[in-house]
């Protein structure tokens, strides 16, 4: 998911403490940045909202990758459009992180040394133009999966920050689907293009999810306070669940033989992805993990003197005024 | 009120809509590496308006034309010569203080463009344009205040920007100067004078870069060029590369 293998912290905090809040979050209550809570809750809210805005502003990068070359005036725009709401929900996030105790500053310091995660998915390259179909079709998908539970979660800002994300990932995954429809029914070329798209991030979005968390202790903690809001395996389920037939209605294969209806479940029995290579990609090693660090980096460091600048005209403004009066 | 060449007419919507499509191709490069965040969600939004009125310049044009074009055709299969926005536009976005100064020095123009064209005698023209101006006067506003935050900033910020600036201005001229295709259109009342332009346009230059404390350029002199198509920059082509490229790769293909 955008926040993927985010371990909760343990708490070491007065017990009565702890039950009242955890009796607070059973009741549905909503926390909100003022109220007293766990250290660990904050510790590991801090990380999965940091990662998750993270994943948005690198989520940029892919796509951004295919704005200058979009195939006609109208897709350029819907793509723009579309990268430009993913910057919004970084902002969300990043503001709902903050009122946690952490600027934004310090996140993205944290981004660009290294210290704090992005999802693994935004390390995969995207070649041709089927890519921005798959990536809207799949990995928005796959965020929706994760994210439209996430509107309930305990912490207040989080859940507002989802609620209005959620909004606009739907449009997205549905405007990525149009695309893959478009190129499923064009040409051969765009029906090979299509499936080779398909072929390449569909492993990658199955790994969006995380490993199987069933036996984790982080997991359980996250559970009870509702900031993890199921288990990845039930999350992965019911995205292939969902996406099999969408599949099959534009045409295209799903690039797992042993893909399986399992009538009993209730569900498709389907190949875990490569656990080798997400672990890979995760340290550091996935295919454009170090494209996507110095992307940003760059923009960091040479936008240095634009922030520098604006904040010493805003103080000159200041001075002035306080001077004028 | 003569009845104008339709020929003129065309390359006059061209002009408009090449101007919002190469500068909304250039905006939207910065997509995803911007200072600042904020800054990157108000460049893709100015990218956004500019394609969309590149959508109803050029399928205005196409209209004119007659000959089946659509507007996307107009954008992704004509090559360099056929292309008649000014060189302004085209010029690569260097640091961000010179695609800062690009897009004031162009929207202080394309402002007062486009407040005329709301008078067009041209009905399909005053639309367009009434669209746009609410769009561009946004977009003047931003660029200025930019203009201005970092012409007045610090040391390194104010020195970025009298380079954008003298890099830049002697591409301002061009905006201004009328040809046979701007005189048939002044005479039809389609589109206005281009030198009764040019006042207000110095007026608000002036007053932004004088709140920036830059210095404005010395020197008339104006490269020209791109707005008659007859020699652009070296810049257009390879813009053109990849603007064009799923269109020309797979020909006939629908997206
Ligand atoms: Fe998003
Ligand atoms: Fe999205």
């Amino acid at each position: 998911m955008y926040a993927q293998m985010v371990k909760s912290e343990a708490t070491q905090e007065d017990p009565e403490m702890l039950a009242a809040f955890q009796a607070r979050i059973d009741a549905g209550e909503k926390i909100e940045p003022k109220d007293w809570m766990p250290a660990g809750y904050r510790k590991t809210l801090i990380r999965q909202i940091g990662q998750h805005a993270h994943s948005e502003i690198v989520g940029q990068l892919p796509e951004g990758n295919w704005i200058t070359r979009a195939p006609t005036l109208e897709r350029k725009a819907i793509l723009l459009a579309k990268v430009q709401d993913e910057a919004g929900h970084g902002l969300y996030l990043y503001c709902a992180a903050e009122t946690l105790g952490v600027t934004r500053d310090e996140m993205t310091e944290m981004l660009l040394d290294g210290r704090m995660k992005y999802s693994s998915i935004f390390n995969y390259p995207t070649l041709t133009w089927a890519d921005m179909g798959a990536v809207g079709w799949l990995v928005d998908g796959a965020a929706i999966m994760n994210q439209v539970p996430l509107q309930r979660t305990s912490f207040g800002p989080y859940s507002r920050a989802m609620i209005r994300v959620c909004k606009e990932e739907s449009f997205h995954q549905r405007q990525g689907y149009a695309v893959m429809m478009k190129m499923a029914q064009g040409t051969p070329a765009q029906k090979a293009m299509a499936q080779n798209a398909l072929n390449r991030l569909w492993f990658p979005s199955l790994m969006m999810f995380g490993p199987s968390d069933a036996d984790s202790t982080h997991s359980v903690q996250s559970m009870a306070w509702k900031i993890k809001m199921n288990t990845n395996d039930e999350l992965r389920q019911k995205f292939v669940d969902q996406t099999v037939p969408q599949a099959e209605y534009l045409g295209l294969t799903v690039p797992d033989e042993t893909l399986n209806w399992n009538a009993e479940k209730g569900g498709y029995d389907f190949a875990e992805p490569d656990w080798d290579e997400f672990f890979e990609v995760i340290t550091g090693n996935g295919p454009c993990n170090t494209e996507r660090l110095a992307a940003r980096n760059k923009a960091w460091d040479d936008g240095k003197w634009v922030r520098d600048g604006l904040l010493a005209h805003a103080q000159k403004r200041k001075m002035r005024k306080v001077a004028a009066e | 009120m003569a009845a104008v060449d339709q020929a003129h007419l065309f390359t006059f919507l061209c002009r408009m809509g090449d101007n919002t499509l190469v500068l909304g191709h250039r905006v939207s490069e910065w997509c995803g590496h911007a200072p600042v965040l904020e800054e990157d969600i108000a460049l893709a939004n100015t990218a956004l308006d500019l394609i969309g009125q590149t959508q109803m310049w050029l399928g205005l044009a196409a209209k004119v034309e007659g000959k089946d074009r659509t507007a996307d055709d107009l954008a992704m299969l004509r090559d360099v010569w056929d292309f008649r926005n000014v060189l302004l536009v085209e010029q690569p976005n260097g640091d961000f203080g010179q695609t800062i100064m690009r897009q004031f020095l162009f929207d202080a123009w394309h402002l007062a463009m486009l407040t005329a064209l709301t008078k067009s005698t041209n009905a399909d023209v005053a639309a367009i344009a009434a669209k746009s101006v609410k769009e561009v006067q946004y977009h003047v506003e931003r660029a200025g205040d930019t203009v201005i935050g970092l012409g007045d900033g610090t040391t390194e910020s104010h020195q970025r920007m009298q380079k954008a600036l003298d890099l830049l201005w002697p591409y301002v001229g061009e905006m201004f100067v009328p040809d046979p295709v701007d005189d048939a259109m002044a005479a039809a009342g389609i589109a206005p004078d281009l030198t009764d332009l040019r006042g207000d346009y110095d007026a608000l230059v002036a007053s932004v870069l004088a709140q920036a404390t830059l210095k404005t350029p010395e020197g008339s002199f104006a490269h020209k060029g791109g707005k008659s198509g007859f020699q652009h920059s070296e810049h257009l082509g390879h813009l053109l590369t990849q603007m064009q490229w799923l269109q020309r790769a797979y020909p006939g293909a629908s997206w």
